[in-house]
């Protein structure tokens, strides 16, 4: 069963996604890269149910529009807030559909060895090439991925449990870690990092029944085993995303999103489909960079963030001094109106107060009077790569006022007021200041270094990783208090 | 107390050390203000106006000083106006005290007290009096202004349908409070601004202006202005030679010059001398600001305009604020108002002059029948001088060469470990594994790089887009369930139906809410 057709397609479509990835260099261009990626997906499925899926296409296309109504109606209900979560409820998705697909591989493995066993031939065949009569016969009895399968040789069989134990491996990990991280995300769990008794020895456990499970199934072929090894995959996914603090999230994301990828790609491996394969390894090196990146951005290794929480400090913390001033809506009106250049620099508190809109009108405001008003954006602000970019978008904040880090953080002292709504961990000076604190070391934004800085927090408390932020108790920072949205809507109308 | 401010009569001095304005706020203070009439018609302030803000007109110039408990004026008292000031009398003016002795001596024998406003310190807390820097900031303005009125071309660059305009070049030397508003003003009428100061710390000062700063191929450690308060102090003879050397340098091409140079009470140092002014095209214009204190060109005459032999105009007025006098005065009486109310801390208009405020002991020339300058140093300093700064240990170019290679030898070397580490792996499966599954292999380890490669060039600022659209592709995966679906097994199609109806959910929801954001990217 060999489909000349379905393997030019894939090309096609392979190329096309490398082009939708590569298309996000900037905003323009990307606009036109997500058609490639919406045609070369399209094609992919088209080619597919034309070649090797030819079955129940009525089923399939219903199922496919079932799921594309309710991925349509997802996709538009959304809040840009909460891009974060959907983004890992759907990795979820990805890694359930894994793990299926990686179990109906060993499914169809039993059903063609059982196939052969009746007809009393041997299977897996001993060497590679043509069939001998009775077996092609029995053979041809299967359809789709089951033929392939009973064409495979002994060698083959092996690598291909492999590759199946690999998929569900991935995609069971994915599918928990994800729904934890999409509960954390959304509220639902607890967002601080948690660990159940015997912390690190408990993944371990499960990592070693693991390959345990995949020797015992390599040996048996048998059900069981198989099922064990699930059930140990799901456990570190809970388990390990369990334990990671909501400030780590955007690793998280990313690195799931990376998993799913991996997942796509081990399935790929196990169906012997190279569109699979291209695909999952695009988007699991994909993940693996904006993992990367994350972590550079808080200047701590991939492995500390996925073992989950901070680590202890390494001794005492250099104590705060001075008080924490607070300031009203018009002290802060006056300031904006007297500034000549104004940083914003919006976190994850502006997500929640849904503030954005506030923040642009704001903006609109200050820049109508030909004030200098910028986005400083940390790497690791909100709870996804990119996140704030994303919510100042939808509120029609123009990119190109929107600055990354290295961009703006020398532009600093030449500013009259920075703004801080709802971040804390990426403007505390203490990362540079203090070598004993959690985050010593991790780049932040010198918003300090500006004229004025007003801080728009809710209360006192400390920031995700409950750490003191000596920032608030600077000469030059004036506390804004309340929430986001209403002290922003407070001090819009003093704006003149 | 009374406050009274007389004509003043100087010969051509518009300004006048009360406005209605101020006149209000003293009256807040407690004082009664008193005015002559007509001190303010020069700067537009008729005396009506002052009698609505409720000052006393009064008619001579002598029935003023008889009445009036302090007497604030603009310019150094005349010999007149001396014999006029009686003890307990307090009087707030320019008085020149570095060079005016007598005056103060005999000041100091009537009994009366003399505030001298150029000897305001240059601390934070007396900026709001400093008059010497309001004087200053207009002084700069009106000497582009005065240059503009006599250079004979525009001062920005413009191409136009009757020809192409080159723009001006100005050169401000000095670059104290006068000299930067003069760039500040420069820069705004679109000269391109050069700018010099013996001062290196003000180089920040002046780009923050927009004009570019003139600096010296000299090596000498530079003097630090904190040391004297903020102000330049005499340079050494070759630092003088390396700076006229590169003025010299610049003269062809600059059109307008502004001098500001002038160091406490010294004579003005030449500094644009008269090959200089001869090597300049004709129609460029000097402003010398220093004119009073002899000019900073020997070309200048005090208080006159010339036009050289070569076409060159050199402008030495000495009464900039008084040409804008409705400005300055509003400043000069904000000035001593803000005086007024350090010497009236109460605000129930009793003056209480306490020798011991650093800025009231540091103006008072004379007080309580003695003269009281020169004032000893202020307790605080002006400037925090600048930290020494301890410069990076400058690596030499072998030193460099020397370090790239390393770095390179140490990347090429984990690179060829990393390949053939890579290399011995690939060896090693091929060795067991099927050559089926490394056909596939080979697809994977491609994809993975291409990924990379890819993946590093996105933006940052598109990462949740990122992360959006892979997702919906890595919903690729229903490929599988459709090629599962079609099995005759029951359990094997409700899984593989289950991923597809999964999986669309994903390709959809992500494609679409992709395109939701990247349509909100938008351009200002």
């Amino acid at each position: 069963m060999e489909f000349g057709f379905t393997t030019a397609a894939y090309v096609v479509a392979a190329v096309l996604f490398i082009l939708a990835l590569g298309g996000l260099k900037n905003q323009e261009s990307a606009k036109r890269a997500i058609w490639y990626g919406i045609v070369g997906m399209a094609l992919a499925v088209v080619a597919t149910l034309l070649g090797p899926g030819a079955g129940l296409w009525l089923m399939s296309l219903i199922l496919i529009a079932g799921g594309a109504f309710i991925g349509m109606q997802l996709a538009n209900r959304v809040q840009m807030t909460q891009m974060p979560e959907l983004v890992a409820a759907m990795h979820s998705l990805v890694g359930l559909a894994a793990v299926f697909v990686g179990l109906n591989a060993h499914i169809e493995i039993g059903r063609v060895a059982s196939a052969f066993a009746t007809a009393e031939l041997p299977f897996p065949q001993e060497s590679y090439g043509a069939l001998s009569g009775a077996a092609k016969e029995v053979a041809d009895q299967f359809r789709g991925f089951a033929a392939i399968v009973a064409k495979k040789t002994g060698a083959e069989i092996t690598i291909l449990r492999i590759e199946l134990v690999l998929g569900i491996w991935i995609g069971a990990v994915t599918f928990t870690g994800s729904v934890i991280a999409y509960g954390k995300l959304a509220g639902r769990v607890n967002t601080a990092a948690e660990k159940l008794p015997g912390g690190h020895l408990l993944n371990i456990a499960a990592a070693a029944i693991s390959v345990i499970s995949l020797i015992w199934y390599l040996g048996s072929g048998g059900f069981f085993p198989l099922f064990l090894l699930t059930l140990a995959a799901l456990f570190i996914g809970y388990h390990l995303i369990m334990g990671i603090g909501g400030a780590d999230m955007p690793v998280v994301v990313s690195m799931l999103n990376s998993y799913s990828g991996w997942a796509a790609a081990a399935i790929g491996f196990s169906l012997g489909n190279d569109l699979l394969i291209v695909v999952g390894a695009l988007v699991g090196s994909s993940g693996a960079i904006l993992s990367y990146i994350m972590c550079k951005a808080m200047n701590r290794s991939f492995v500390s963030v996925i073992l989950g929480g901070f680590g202890g400090p390494a001794g005492e913390q250099m104590a705060v001094e001075g008080e924490q001033v607070a300031i009203e809506a018009d002290g802060v009106a006056q300031a904006l109106n007297e500034a000549d250049s104004v940083i914003i620099i919006p976190g994850y508190g502006m997500a929640v107060a849904q503030a954005q809109g506030a923040v642009s009108d704001l903006v609109k405001k200050l820049r109508a009077k030909g004030k200098n008003v910028r986005f400083a954006i940390h790497p690791v602000a909100g709870r996804l790569p990119g996140h704030m970019n994303v919510l100042l978008a939808e509120a029609k904040v123009p990119y190109d006022i929107v600055m990354e880090m290295d961009e703006i953080n020398d532009d600093f002292p030449d500013t009259d007021v920075a703004i801080v709504i709802g971040s804390n961990d990426i403007v505390n000076p203490a990362a540079q200041d203090d070598p004993n604190s959690p985050i010593a070391g991790m780049p932040v934004l010198e918003c300090w270094k500006a004229k004025t800085v007003f801080v728009s927090k809710r209360g006192q408390g400390t920031g995700y990783s409950g750490i003191e932020n000596p920032l608030f108790f600077k000469d030059n920072t004036r506390m804004f208090y309340g929430d986001a949205k209403a002290s922003l809507d407070k001090l819009l109308p003093l704006i003149d | 107390m009374k406050i009274g401010t007389p004509k003043e009569v100087f010969e051509g001095e518009a300004r006048v050390a009360m406005t209605p304005d101020s006149a209000l706020q003293l009256q807040k203070l407690g004082h009664d203000c008193l005015i002559e009439t007509g001190a303010g018609s020069k700067a537009g302030f008729a005396d009506a106006d002052y009698k609505e803000a409720g000052v006393e007109v009064v008619k001579t110039a002598a029935a003023l000083w008889k009445a009036a408990d302090v007497v604030a004026k603009v310019r150094q008292p005349d010999a007149t106006e001396m014999k006029r000031l009686r003890e307990g009398q307090t009087l707030i003016s320019f008085f020149n005290p570095g060079a005016n002795e007598a005056q103060m001596k005999s000041a100091a024998k009537t009994g009366a007290t003399v505030i001298a406003m150029e000897m305001i310190p240059r601390i934070s807390r007396a900026q709001k009096m400093d008059a010497l820097s309001s004087m200053a900031n207009i002084a700069g303005y009106r000497a582009v202004i005065e240059a503009g009125n006599n250079f004979g071309r525009f001062f920005t660059g413009q191409i136009t349908a009757a020809g192409k305009v080159p723009p001006a070049k100005v050169l401000v030397v000095g670059a104290g409070v006068a000299g930067l508003a003069a760039i500040g003003t420069s820069t705004s009428l679109g000269a391109i601004t050069y700018a010099f100061d013996v001062r290196p710390e003000v180089a920040e000062q002046v780009e923050s202006m927009g004009a570019e700063f003139v600096y010296l191929d000299f090596e000498e450690e530079q003097q630090d202005g904190s040391a004297s308060g903020g102000y330049a102090s005499v340079s050494s003879p070759e630092f003088r030679e390396a700076q006229l050397a590169k003025f010299r340098e610049l003269a062809p091409d600059i059109d307008i010059v502004i001098t500001t140079a002038l160091i406490p009470n010294r004579e003005a140092p030449e500094l644009w001398t008269e090959d200089m002014v001869a090597a300049m095209k004709p129609g460029s214009v000097i402003v010398d600001l220093a004119a009073e204190k002899g000019g900073n060109c020997k070309l200048t005459v005090m208080a006159e305009k010339i036009v050289t032999d070569n076409g060159v105009t050199i402008i030495g007025y000495t009464d900039f604020p008084s040409r804008m006098a409705a400005q300055s005065s509003s400043l000069y009486a904000t000035n001593i108002r803000h005086l007024m109310t350090d010497l009236t801390p109460e605000k129930d208009g009793v003056i209480v002059h306490d020798m011991e405020d650093d800025v009231i002991r540091g103006a008072t020339v004379a007080h309580g029948s003695e003269v009281t300058f020169p004032p000893p140093p202020p307790k605080v300093a002006a400037i925090a001088a600048a930290p020494k700064k301890e410069a990076p240990k400058e690596l030499t170019a072998e030193e460099k060469a020397a370090a790239e290679t390393a770095a390179f030898k140490q990347q090429t070397r984990s690179q060829v470990t990393l390949i053939a580490a890579g290399g011995l792996a690939m060896l090693a499966v091929g060795l067991v594994a099927p050559p089926s599954f490394l056909q596939h292999f080979i697809v994977f380890v491609l994809s993975v790089f291409i990924g990379f490669q890819v993946i590093w060039g996105v933006a940052h600022s598109l990462h949740t887009p990122l992360m959006a659209v892979t997702n919906a592709i890595s919903s690729i995966i229903i490929l599988g369930a459709l090629m599962q679906i079609g099995s005759g097994s029951w359990l094997v199609m409700i899984l593989a139906a289950l991923s597809v109806f999964m999986a669309g959910i994903n390709i959809f929801g992500g494609f679409l809410v992709t395109r939701r954001m990247l349509a909100m990217f938008q351009k200002s």
